[in-house]
């Protein structure tokens, strides 16, 4: 006896219709973004996804489940000067890790130099605003506590 | 922290009771996705308009994807009003594709558990549609990498940053809009509902909250603020000081009259001293009434004129309006040939560089017949410094930056 293979079902005949669409115009571009390298290129489409979705966000994802661990229930005064500092870095690490420091200097005629020391700046202030909201909101709520509470 | 009912956390991201984060839902996704098909389709417009500032149906030079084929079908003649219009739609596109980062990382998060569905297609549509979702991030991650990359001067992509970015906008393109025609109607209705329906997004077993979705959508738009305040500068010389992070921030590479961006230095593009000295440097014009060829002086003792023009860079950054002094396009195309105002033909115009991607490039007759279209020996009352140019370059209202060629050698004024 033959071992049945189970099909699949058609799904919605508009919505195979509209993707069909779209591969094709998909397709008609992709043939000329492969005009190249095609290998690479490729891999660095795929690649940029494979990497976002089980490299990037489950790193994300541990740091901020880590960080919750350890700051209870004041974990936003972290959280968010700690993701907006990240979020520059990962935006601008060219530039902040000098990596391309020599081109920038003989392309611009700017100094390569201020990058890293600004970034470190700002996260600085990131990091020293969020501490002066904590202390503000503490020492506000402890005035506006009775002291028969405790 | 909320513990399931006697049983070990979910280890597997197939299973439901893996995502637990109490953020995830339609109604996140909805209101991320609605910022990004507002943000994108501008993303998508000014891209496309950048490419038709290149005028790149003009000339071979002018075209870095000579392939195009019907994705061309909208291009147009560059106009040369209003002059700051090449400066607006690069500032937009750069600066919005920075702003929108954020905005994009939440939408992925929030629909992540969707990558990790069982069974992986419930039928061929289904199945057809995940391989879309495949072109549509691996596309928008791929198209604001390139991006990112490409202004940060960072050349790792594996080719020439042109078609990468052209023809993956249209691979992106074409997968955002089925996903906009096939996911619009839910997200609107989402939306407009009061109560939230449940749907996979919706953690079976949610963790305990440690932040509102209000307050998450508020930090996302943080997020995009900061990015925002610190490169936005860069699009002006007054405002450069703000641009912390920006490439083209937060300084200008001088002082005094030559003392702004510079997209390309002397020296990096190959320019020796010994070519543009007085002795040496000739200007060739080319017409069909013949050839003449020029002195700076020469140059000098025609009829100068000034156009206020800045200096916009498709990297998204520009200078404010420099006060630009020189010899009208349209008064050399005189010179050989071309008298009649009406009647002024396209330019074929050729640097001295000796390598570069546009060394050479061509002007259309709008362009060449514009007033403020001027080939420039000064700017901002002093000669034009060597890295600005020296001995002459050419100034465009609304033309791209690097249409307007520095260390000019020769002009070859007819219809191209």
């Amino acid at each position: 006896m033959r071992p049945r293979i189970p099909t699949l079902p058609l799904g919605s005949p508009l919505q195979i219709l509209l993707l069909a669409c779209s591969f094709a115009l998909a397709g008609y571009a992709g043939v000329r973004l492969l005009d190249g390298d095609w290998f690479e290129i490729a891999l660095w489409f795929v690649g940029a996804a494979v990497l976002h979705d089980v490299v990037l966000l489950p790193l994300y994802a541990a740091a901020d489940r880590a960080l919750g661990r350890a700051a209870g229930r004041h974990v936003m005064y972290v959280r968010v000067p700690a993701a907006l500092s990240a979020l520059l870095l990962l935006v601008w690490f060219p530039l902040i890790t000098g990596q391309v420091a020599d081109r920038y200097r003989s392309v611009t005629a700017l100094s390569p130099d201020g990058f890293l020391a600004r970034w470190l700046l700002i996260t600085a202030v990131l990091f020293g605003g969020s501490a002066l909201l904590f202390v503000l909101r503490l020492r506000r709520a402890a005035k506006e506590r009775p002291p028969t509470v405790h | 922290m909320k513990r399931s009912l006697g049983r070990s956390p979910e280890r597997s991201p197939f299973s439901p009771g893996f995502w637990r984060s109490p953020l995830r839902g339609p109604w996140l996704t909805s209101v991320l996705g609605m910022v990004l098909l507002g943000g994108i389709t501008v993303l998508f417009v000014t891209g496309l308009l950048s490419y038709a500032a290149y005028n790149p149906d003009l000339a071979p030079v002018n075209d870095k994807t000579p392939d195009k084929g019907i994705l061309g079908f909208y291009l147009f003649s560059w106009p040369t009003d209003p002059h700051w219009l090449y400066r607006l739609n690069q500032g937009v596109h750069v600066t919005l594709g920075l702003t929108l980062i954020p905005v994009l990382l939440a939408k992925l998060w929030s629909v992540v558990p969707r990558l990790f569905t069982l069974p992986p297609a419930r039928s061929v549509a289904h199945a057809l549609e995940r391989l879309s979702l495949l072109l549509l991030v691996g596309g928008a991650l791929f198209e604001f990498v390139t991006g990112v990359f490409n202004v940060q001067l960072n050349y790792v992509f594996p080719g020439s940053f042109y078609p990468l970015h052209f023809y993956g906008a249209w691979v992106f393109f074409a997968a955002f809009l089925v996903h906009t025609a096939l996911k619009l109607p839910t997200a609107l209705r989402n939306l407009r509902q009061i109560r939230e329906e449940k749907n996979d997004l919706v953690p079976v077993n949610p963790a305990e909250p440690t932040v509102s979705r209000r307050g998450a959508l508020w930090f996302v738009g943080g997020g995009s603020a900061l990015l925002f305040a610190t490169s936005v500068g860069q699009n002006s010389d007054s405002l450069r000081f703000t641009a912390l992070l920006a490439p083209h921030g937060p300084a200008d590479p001088g002082d005094g009259p030559n003392g702004f961006q510079i997209n390309k230095t002397a020296a990096r593009a190959g320019i020796r001293p010994a070519d543009t000295d007085d002795e040496a440097w000739r200007l060739v014009v080319v017409g069909r009434g013949g050839t003449v060829r020029l002195s700076r002086a020469e140059l000098l003792a025609m009829e100068q004129h000034s156009a206020a023009l800045p200096i916009a860079c498709v990297e998204g950054w520009s200078t404010s309006d420099q006060w630009w002094r020189g010899v009208r396009l349209r008064d050399l195309a005189a010179l050989v040939g071309y008298d009649d105002p009406d009647t002024v033909p396209d330019v074929f115009v050729e640097s001295l560089q000796q390598s570069g991607a546009f060394r050479r490039a061509a002007l259309r007759a709008n362009q060449v017949a514009d007033p403020r279209s001027l080939l420039a020996l000064g700017v901002n009352g002093e000669d034009l410094s060597p890295d600005h140019g020296y001995p002459a370059r050419i100034i465009v209202p609304a033309a791209p930056g690097v249409l307007n060629t520095k260390w000019v050698a020769k002009l070859t004024f007819g219809d191209l």
